[in-house]
């Protein structure tokens, strides 16, 4: 179960306009709405929308230079994204491990039971 | 929605019918997965998953015996899962002659609602390589960026 900051971190890099816009920030740093909107393919409002959700994802940040409002990556949050992610791979890694324990365990008992039977027949 | 998938794979010596056992019932579950797990296995059954201190609700969707099982979790509180507010959790159990069985996990989410398909489809081709792959690449770039 990831916690509620990562459910907003995924929820934000889940969508794949999202990730353009994203994809378009870290390439381009400290650009504008209206650039971005430029390199998309969706509208001007569509991309207002999404760079909301990736700054209270914590994924980018603004600042005003003169008139402008400029969009920027924030680094350390991406990077911690990053660990999350991978943090998520490798649970379903070890959950995946147990499972195989617990399969092959209860497999060869059910397997031993079976020819402890047989033998015993056998013996009969 | 390849491009929005964590995937994960493992081949098991025991049969699916075992395999199954172990994913599906909840005394089973909380050794592999939760500390405690309040489930019915049924399509469309809501339960509550427990990690320590933390938890949530389930809500299950595929049960097709010894081969898929999905659930949904990490939803708004409140709300019902849907695509788009929450992860599917997707288990593909698949045989390998008589004693083995090969499993896939995958869990994917958020998926955006109200993006034409052609379109997603056409994003998801170039970014299967999926979140991982994305995100490991976007982690050097910002390593980069924040050096440089």
């Amino acid at each position: 179960m990831t916690a509620q900051a990562d459910d907003e971190l995924w929820s934000a890099i889940g969508d794949p306009s999202r990730r353009r816009v994203l994809d378009l920030l870290v390439w381009n740093p400290a650009v504008s709405a209206s650039w971005l909107a430029g390199h998309v393919p969706f509208s001007r409002q569509a991309v207002s929308k999404h760079l909301v959700v990736l700054e209270r994802a914590g994924l980018i940040s603004r600042r005003k230079q003169g008139r402008e409002v400029l969009y920027q990556v924030e680094a350390d949050r991406v990077d911690q994204a990053t660990r999350a992610m991978a943090d998520l791979a490798s649970q379903w890694d070890r959950r995946l491990g147990a499972i195989k324990r617990l399969a092959e365990a209860a497999h060869a008992e059910a397997h031993e039971k079976r020819d402890l039977m047989a033998r015993r027949a056998s013996d009969d | 929605m390849s491009g929005l998938v964590i995937e994960r794979e493992i081949l098991i010596e025991a049969p699916a019918e075992v395999v199954w056992r172990i994913i599906t019932e909840p005394a089973q579950m909380s050794q592999w997965f939760a500390d405690r797990v309040d489930l019915v296995v049924e399509p469309g059954a809501h339960g509550y998953l427990e990690f320590g201190d933390q938890g949530g609700p389930v809500v299950v969707e595929t049960v097709d015996p010894p081969t898929r099982f999905s659930f949904r979790w990490n939803y708004p509180p409140g709300e019902e899962p849907v695509a788009g507010n929450s992860m599917l959790v997707e288990f593909t159990l698949t045989p390998v002659g008589d004693t083995r069985t090969h499993v896939r996990v995958s869990e994917s989410g958020h998926e955006l609602r109200d993006w034409p398909e052609a379109e997603r489809q056409r994003y998801a081709d170039e970014h299967r390589d999926g979140w991982v792959d994305y995100l490991e690449r976007l982690g050097r770039v910002a390593a980069e960026l924040r050096s440089g």
